[in-house]
């Protein structure tokens, strides 16, 4: 009964659990430790957008704008630690221009209730714009010694990264579950009618959900920035789609109301470390986005097999 | 008007989702007659019209034209063998021209056959001026008024030049001059030999316009008559002719003070006005009317959800401004909606989670959910409420009809309310979970709740209620006494013509 309620997770999971299992067979090193602390560094990033993305999808909303909001996240930080901002003031300034420029969506689509696919859109190309025209084009350089790794060294400053991005990843799991807010994520991604009814306002969790998206953007983009000695311009090229992918991936429901971040840490882990594990089988690793695709067809089409299954078991029930 | 039955729908039974609508009813149209469908809300008549012109398959039951069965009837098939439908509700596409509104569906064409402008345009005015509108044919559709969208949707439908005609409450939004045009061409059409199905709580005009009537009660056909052999209360008789059947579980409880008050409440945005109305602890009062009479819209304006702009709401003595529904429920008035499916619980949540929603801030200290204690209090209420279900943590959805709305009751108890409105409590759930539901309800008002109940169930409103309130055109209009009501005096005052729309 329990494990019913997680298939879809499961599912996800299992492909995964199979995915590793045939490279484990063909090529153990990709198992290596260096490897492994690699892929983690990558994918933590990605991890902590796609928390985010969880939580937006959850209300029945989108954000492709994160990319763009990671590339100005991204130069906000270098340029802050240029101008000689203590590392920790760099990541609560930063983190709170995210959550601003999350802010501005959130009102947008909370409380004048556009769209979030244009406004999200047009937000994608205004941010990327704006930060093309005001550094044109050029990286920030000659940055402080205390910016890579946030001063710690590479081996610490890697840990921290990791560990940040699963702490953020416990916090938002347990919220979901024991928060009120959590609870009026889903009941607002379910039926916002049916919400409102209840006294809960959806203008106003549509709002915050993409206030918490914005700055877990920037908190990902300055992670991920200290990894470099220098900072460029266009980070972030493409990441809504990769968010999109593992909460879908995940088992999130692209209707809003149902998915758990479980299910989007398997999709982060399966769709990130694909294309490694394809050069370490030795597979052509051209095929890296072909195959995403192909893991995200199979996951709709799991989910219309599994949802066609508990229509048909609720109909016989209700007879 | 020849004796030839043109349409004949034999035996028709319809059950959707557990409710029947639709019980063997049977119903005859011959060519040239103006022939009135009436029933109570529910009664089954836009069922009915929706088999006949295919919008709906029926369980078992044949429709016949001109003695010929029609087989695998859908709208295309009906509108291919001559039948034509007006909706009460006006189906215009907004975005597109009065003369292209009234082009689709009569302009034979294949997708890429060039379109005739002019010739379009001149059938659109033809048409227009047949019912008598001054509606440009080049307007936009919603650019126009309501009344004038109907009268697009009556020259539509003239247009298909069709044998049958539907006409379900067309002149609902019409003024008196606009009705008597429309009389005129249905009188015309008439002579044609058309058979026209009319639909219309408006007694009054049954007598003017049409031939036959027949009554639906229950999804069954009561009985069709000669208009002359009829007059109004005889109409009313037929309607509601039945006994109070069920058993309702009403006790004497002691009756406190006001609870709730209205003065001269109004909304304009939903068409209510000088609504005044009190409610006492103890007391359940109904709220009566047809659809369309603003029952719902009232208990949406109590609740916050179109926020009143005119009178006072009043919660103890105490003047209250309630602008959303999170106020509403801060001062103790609960509001179980109508549509349960869509909007009384959240489906895809768990029965726990729907049952503590509206109360979350009680369940939670600095935001974080006490999640043991609601595991509990839904277990208790899952219990006391008899929701059948393998786990309190199964999503909504799973549960039956009569399941849910227990759940979306069970979900307001918890707030303690002291004002509880429910809006048709017991729609399309079975007859045990009615009476569990009509048991709950007496409990509540023993420990001092004050009810406002809407329903269209007179039966269910004359056995539960202690007052009950009648609506129509968008205000009380009489409140009638327990001892005093009767489905006749109800239903007379609920179809009492409303001069001012």
């Amino acid at each position: 009964m329990k494990l019913n309620r997680y298939k879809r997770e499961l599912s996800a999971a299992l492909a995964y659990a199979a995915l590793l299992i045939v490279v484990a067979v063909i090529a153990p090193s990709f198992f290596s430790a260096a490897n492994l602390r690699d892929l983690a560094l990558n994918n933590a990033p990605v991890l902590l957008v796609s928390i985010g993305m969880t939580v937006v999808i959850l209300v029945a909303q989108i954000d492709i704008s994160v990319g763009s909001q990671f590339a100005i996240a991204t130069v906000a930080a270098g340029w802050f630690a240029k101008s000689g901002v203590p590392m920790p003031l760099v990541l609560a300034f930063v983190v709170m221009i995210g959550a601003l420029m999350g802010a501005l969506n959130g009102a947008l689509i909370g409380i004048l209730r556009l769209p979030s696919i244009i406004v999200t859109l047009a937000m994608l190309v205004a941010w990327r714009d704006s930060l093309r025209w005001t550094t044109g084009g050029e990286w920030v350089q000659n940055l402080p010694p205390n910016f890579q790794w946030l001063g710690l060294g590479q081996s610490m400053g890697q840990w921290l990264i990791v560990i940040a991005a699963l702490l953020v990843l416990a916090f938002f799991i347990w919220s979901l579950r024991n928060l009120a807010a959590g609870r009026a994520v889903y009941a607002v991604g379910s039926d916002a009618e049916a919400a409102r009814l209840a006294g809960i306002e959806p203008s106003r969790v549509t709002f915050f959900v993409f206030v918490t998206m914005g700055a877990l953007v920037a908190l990902a983009a300055v992670l991920n920035a200290v990894r470099f000695s220098t900072v460029p311009s266009n980070a972030g090229f493409g990441l809504e789609l990769k968010a999109i992918a593992a909460v879908v991936v995940g088992g999130t429901a692209i209707t809003g109301g149902r998915g758990t971040l479980v299910g989007t840490l398997i999709g982060v882990a399966l769709l990130g470390t694909i294309g490694t594990a394809l050069t370490f089988v030795g597979i052509n690793p051209f095929w890296e986005k072909a195959i995403q695709g192909a893991i995200i067809l199979a996951a709709l089409a799991s989910d219309f097999a599994l949802g066609r299954v508990e229509r048909m078991r609720t109909a016989q029930k209700n007879a | 008007m020849s004796n030839h039955a043109l349409l004949n729908a034999i035996n028709i039974d319809k059950s959707y989702a557990g409710v029947h609508a639709l019980k063997n009813a049977s119903f005859e149209l011959r060519a040239g007659e103006v022939h009135a469908l009436i029933g109570e809300n529910g009664a089954g008549k836009s069922t009915l019209i929706k088999i006949i012109t295919g919008a709906v398959e029926p369980d078992s039951g044949e429709i016949h034209l001109n003695g010929t069965p029609i087989i695998h009837n859908s709208p295309r098939v009906a509108k291919n063998l001559g039948i034509a439908a007006i909706y009460q509700q006006p189906a215009l596409f907004s975005e597109l021209t009065v003369a292209e509104n009234i082009a689709i569906g009569l302009e034979e064409t294949s997708l890429l056959s060039r379109v005739d402008w002019r010739l379009r345009k001149q059938r659109a005015a033809d048409l227009l001026a047949r019912v008598g509108a001054h509606i440009d044919p080049d307007a936009e559709a919603r650019d126009l008024t309501m009344p004038q969208q109907q009268l697009v949707e009556i020259a539509r439908a003239l247009g298909t030049h069709a044998k049958v005609l539907i006409m379900d409450e067309p002149t609902a939004s019409l003024s008196e001059e606009d009705t008597q045009n429309l009389f005129a061409v249905m009188r015309q059409l008439r002579a044609e030999g058309v058979g026209i199905v009319y639909i219309s709580h408006r007694l009054e005009e049954l007598l003017v316009i049409a031939d036959r009537v027949t009554v639906l009660r229950d999804g069954r056909t009561i009985d069709t008559r000669e208009i002359a052999d009829v007059d109004r209360q005889q109409m009313i008789q037929l309607m509601v002719g039945r006994e109070l059947s069920a058993v309702y579980p009403k006790k004497q409880v002691q009756i406190g003070e006001v609870i709730l008050e209205l003065r001269q409440l109004g909304c304009s945005a939903s068409g209510i006005h000088d609504v005044s109305l009190s409610v006492r602890a103890g007391e359940i009062v109904g709220l009566a009317g047809l659809v369309g009479g603003g029952r719902t819209e009232l208990a949406r304006t109590i609740f916050g959800l179109t926020p009143s702009d005119q009178g006072e709401i009043f919660l103890r003595g105490k003047p209250l401004r309630i602008s959303s529904a999170a106020q509403a429920i801060e001062s103790g008035i609960a509001y179980v909606p109508e549509d349960r499916r869509r909007h009384g619980v959240i489906l895809d949540l768990a029965i726990s989670a729907n049952i503590t929603l509206a109360s979350l801030d009680r369940f939670s200290r600095l935001g974080a959910l006490d999640l043991s204690r609601e595991k509990d209090v839904a277990a208790d209420y899952t219990r006391k409420l008899g929701i059948k279900t393998p786990s309190i943590f199964a999503p909504v959805a799973t549960l039956s009809g009569g399941n849910q709305q227990k759940v979306a009751l069970g979900r307001w108890l918890v707030t303690n309310p002291s004002v509880l409105i429910l809006d048709e409590p017991t729609q399309g759930i079975d007859v045990g979970a009615k009476s569990e539901v009509h048991g709950l309800m007496t409990e509540l008002v023993s420990q001092g709740v004050a009810i406002l109940m809407i329903s269209s169930e007179l039966p269910e409103v004359l056995g539960m209620s202690d007052r009950i309130a009648v609506m129509c055109g968008g205000t009380i209009v009489a409140t009638l006494d327990r001892a005093e009501a009767t489905q006749e005096k109800i239903l007379a005052l609920a179809l009492a013509r409303d001069d001012k729309a």
